[in-house]
């Protein structure tokens, strides 16, 4: 009765928790087609995964349930149907990629096992369901993948293993690929060509992709359409294009305007004062690995350095020597004129205080058995010279009011803050002893784009307040780009370019740098489209 | 699925903490319920053998293996009587004394012991680690009944040694796990954070580690409970443990033993009296590992705040 190839129509889902029933998603209707490409944006909460699981019948029943509206499949309702149907229908002619492949391959058998193991449970001879593993890795691009059928999961790159639960979802030629967040758990340039082979196959295979994401730039880059859902509601569907030009709804608008990298570039700082940190040839061997090699730079009072690189850039090696949670292999950083690689360890509790870092999952960083006002008098504890007793109490709820939290939730415990407030937290704590530099480790890395923005905010003002230097660290260029004042690209344990941020954007030097910005996505489809030509460019171009 | 925001949950102003985990056991009917029952157990160990003491020890050969429920007897007889016609009941009672000491001594200091050590030598150097660990395997490799045996041969067998010899053959359960569990909570980052901040060793230690594997280390020690009585029934049974005329409830089990084909009672009661303290403790211990845990709490104190 209708011609979509799959269409959600009305569905409700309810999560009954011991809190109460919470509505997941109400009375959503979408349908994808043949060879079309549809996102599901939202940001974490919103939604968007429910109704693929819905789709999956991955939703656990008793917590949760189906109240109403209906799953047509090639115009048959999924919901009716037995659970062996599902389950033929499920994998074979409706496959799912997840967002972390490494915890969806089984880490004991080989790859080549895995991928032929979905063939022969459908039927498939033995020997010709390796050949045609075989050709499947060849064509999501693992190379010489003959003598890497036999490897275990462990031996590949995060993007290769991305690339082999393609592998594995295109095994029975579905109909419809379902990716939850496919590129999220990936560096920038590793995310571009994940994107482009789902592109690539889906043309060559005509299944219909739908996406979920939180990100406008992965919209922008394969999907034809987008449903923009918020708090379990659909707030806005149509094409691509048409929703970043003129969105209808104050939401997406919201959304759109919170994408980092649009505004102001800051300009050089120039304050006439010598630097507060000035690193010397830092070098980290781990075993016969070079980690990080011969960094130096140097940030300035109240200014934003920001280093960026992908995984295994050596950046977060960088902020563990600095701060002596790793021991320097050789080199030197001094810090206000001493050197912190050879400082004694009670010269070095007094540094302390003076440069504290916020870690990138805020969820871990705090102790989920501290309150929040234990974990923000912790810093009193440690260091009693910074304040006498009888001022603390009042001293942490002042802190809670400076980074925007409500002073009576001192009692509260991490778990019952959002992940944009236990961030917050995270920053009031590095506050409370009064540094100058702080070290931002990934610190907006897993909040949602809005959050982000909110964080980012919140730190800029700080600054201005405070007269606070940061160390960004990030391994996305568009993040910093109207935050940081200069910018360091790392790649391989190695500073590759640094400069004033206008000079890194608009004129960068290094080819890796350039393939940086070329990968890193734009919310604008047509930007989108230049970048993708750019990046062909780049491709053809001898390295 | 979807997560939501959980910042909506209203947290009243704690009225006192005694008052709060009151109301956070009575919450948890079955937690409450073996509170009570091993009140009473302690209740049992400290003032049985004063009261009982005679009651359970005089013979009367009349009531030889007496069958339970016979409520024309007295009512120490409910319960039966065991070879020599004492009342089981008392001796139970009586015998709660031993057994709880020898059981909570030998878990207490094997806790304490192996605990610290795991603690030690997840956290600290390499050298240090690796003879405590090396210690722990040599314990481990050695079957702790015969170890028991050897020593028990040698010194006298008295509650103070039997403690020794089952601590000893307990620390290394509580060394390896608080020592895997270190491992990998001092790689987290909440601890690469209190580093950051300065916190001396034993802050982080005992601030940030302890609390986090301490629910761990109480689970396996309520169970281990039930293994150390049993364990010292085994030793008394060979003869070298706790010996007549004093009493233990592994030492009933192994008396009645004989009889259990003709006086099941005799086995039954003194085996019941260690089921139900062994599962009363992990009841007690699966609450209080909830009532500990912020992120978990709110299961214990939730209904109280809907009204």
């Amino acid at each position: 009765m209708t011609g979509h190839l799959l269409e959600v129509r009305n569905l409700t889902v309810d999560f009954h928790t011991a809190r109460g029933t919470v509505h997941a998603v109400r009375d959503v209707s979408w349908h994808l087609d043949r060879g079309e490409c549809l996102a599901i944006l939202g940001e974490s909460g919103s939604g968007k995964s429910v109704s693929a699981s819905a789709v999956m019948d991955l939703i656990d029943c008793p917590p949760g349930q189906i109240v109403s509206g209906r799953i047509l499949f090639e115009g048959q309702d999924l919901l009716t149907l037995s659970p062996d149907a599902r389950r033929e229908i499920n994998g074979r002619r409706i496959a799912m990629i997840f967002q972390d492949p490494m915890s969806h391959l089984n880490p004991v058998y080989s790859v080549g096992f895995q991928i032929a193991e979905i063939m022969t449970a459908h039927g498939v001879a033995r020997a010709e369901a390796r050949a045609r593993a075989l050709e499947l890795m060849r064509r999501v691009g693992i190379p010489a993948p003959e003598s890497r059928i036999d490897a275990y999961p462990h031996q590949f790159s995060g993007g290769q293993r991305q690339r082999l639960m393609i592998a594995m979802a295109l095994a029975l030629k579905p109909d419809i690929l379902i990716a939850d967040e496919p590129t999220t758990a990936l560096d920038v340039t590793v995310q571009a060509q994940i994107l482009a082979l789902l592109e690539e196959l889906q043309q060559e295979t005509g299944m219909g992709l739908l996406l979920i994401t939180h990100d406008l730039g992965v919209v922008a880059e394969v999907a034809d359409r987008v449903v923009v859902m918020n708090s379990g509601e659909i707030v806005e569907t149509g094409s691509a294009a048409e929703v970043y030009r003129t969105p209808r709804h104050p939401y997406t608008a919201k959304l759109i305007a919170a994408v980092p990298g649009t505004g102001e570039m800051a300009a050089p700082l120039d304050t006439g004062i010598g630097p507060i940190l000035d690193v010397q040839g830092l070098t980290k061997v781990f075993g016969d690995f070079t980690a990080l090699q011969d960094a130096s730079l140097t940030v300035l009072p109240g200014e934003t350095v920001a280093i960026v690189g992908e995984s295994g850039s050596g950046k977060s090696t960088l902020a563990k020597t600095l701060l002596r949670l790793e021991d320097a292999t050789a080199g030197a950083a001094f810090y206000a004129g001493r050197d912190l690689i050879a400082m004694p360890p009670k010269e070095l509790f007094a540094l302390r205080r003076e440069i504290q870092m916020v870690f990138q999952d805020p969820t871990q960083s705090l102790n989920p058995r501290m309150s929040v006002g234990q974990i923000i008098a912790e810093a009193f504890v440690i260091h009693p010279g910074i304040l006498p007793k009888d001022r603390r109490a009042a001293r942490v709820q002042d802190l809670l009011r400076q980074v925007g939290l409500d002073p009576e939730h001192i009692h509260r415990y991490p778990h019952q803050f959002s992940g944009g407030q236990r961030q917050r937290i995270a920053i009031a704590r590095a506050l409370a002893l009064e540094p100058k530099l702080i070290i931002c480790d990934e610190a907006v890395s897993a909040l949602d784009v809005s959050i982000q923005a909110q964080v980012i905010d919140l730190l800029n003002r700080l600054q201005d307040e405070l007269g606070l230097s940061y160390l960004f660290i990030a391994h996305d260029l568009p993040l910093v780009r109207d935050f940081a004042h200069r910018v360091v690209v790392m790649q391989g344990g190695r500073i590759v370019e640094q400069g004033p941020v206008r000079q890194i954007f608009e004129a960068p030097r290094e080819a890796y740098t350039r393939a940086l910005l070329a990968a890193s996505l734009d919310p604008d489809p047509d930007v989108q489209a230049e970048r993708r030509r750019a990046r062909a460019q780049l491709a053809e171009a001898p390295a | 699925m979807a997560a939501t925001d959980t910042d909506a949950q209203p947290i009243a102003d704690a009225p006192h903490p005694a008052r709060r985990i009151l109301a956070m056991l009575w919450r948890d009917k079955f937690a409450f319920a073996a509170a009570l029952f091993l009140l009473l157990m302690v209740f049992c160990a400290l003032f049985g053998p004063m009261l009982l003491e005679d009651a359970a020890t005089r013979q009367n050969l009349r009531g030889r293996n007496a069958p339970p429920f016979d409520f024309s007897k007295p009512w120490l007889f409910w319960l039966g009587g065991d070879a020599l016609g004492r009342p089981l009941l008392a001796r139970i009672v009586v015998a709660a004394q031993n057994t709880l000491m020898v059981a909570a001594g030998a878990v207490a200091s094997s806790l304490l012991i192996g605990g610290a050590l795991g603690l030690i030598a997840g956290y600290t150097a390499r050298l240090a680690s690796q003879v405590i660990m090396r210690l722990a395997d040599v314990i481990m490799s050695f079957p702790s009944l015969l170890l028991a045996v050897i020593v028990l041969y040698m010194l006298e067998p008295a509650v103070g040694n039997l403690i020794i010899v089952l601590a000893i053959t307990r620390i290394p359960v509580y060394l390896r796990t608080s020592r895997a569990e270190v491992l990998e909570v001092r790689e987290r980052m909440f601890v690469q954070a209190a580093q950051v901040m300065g916190a001396s060793t034993r802050r982080i230690v005992f601030r940030h580690i302890l609390p986090v594997i301490f629910p761990t280390l109480i689970t396996i020690a309520t169970l281990d409970f039930a293994f150390v009585m049993l364990a010292e029934s085994s030793l008394s049974f060979l003869g070298i443990g706790i010996q007549p005329p004093e009493i233990t409830w592994g030492l009933m089990v192994a008396q009645g033993r004989p009889y259990l084909t003709t006086a099941w009672w005799l086995s039954f009661w003194p085996g019941l009296a260690i089921i139900l303290t062994t599962l009363s403790l992990n009841l007690l211990s699966n609450w209080m590992r909830t009532a500990l845990d912020p992120v978990q709490r709110w299961r214990l104190e939730l209904p109280r705040s809907r009204k």
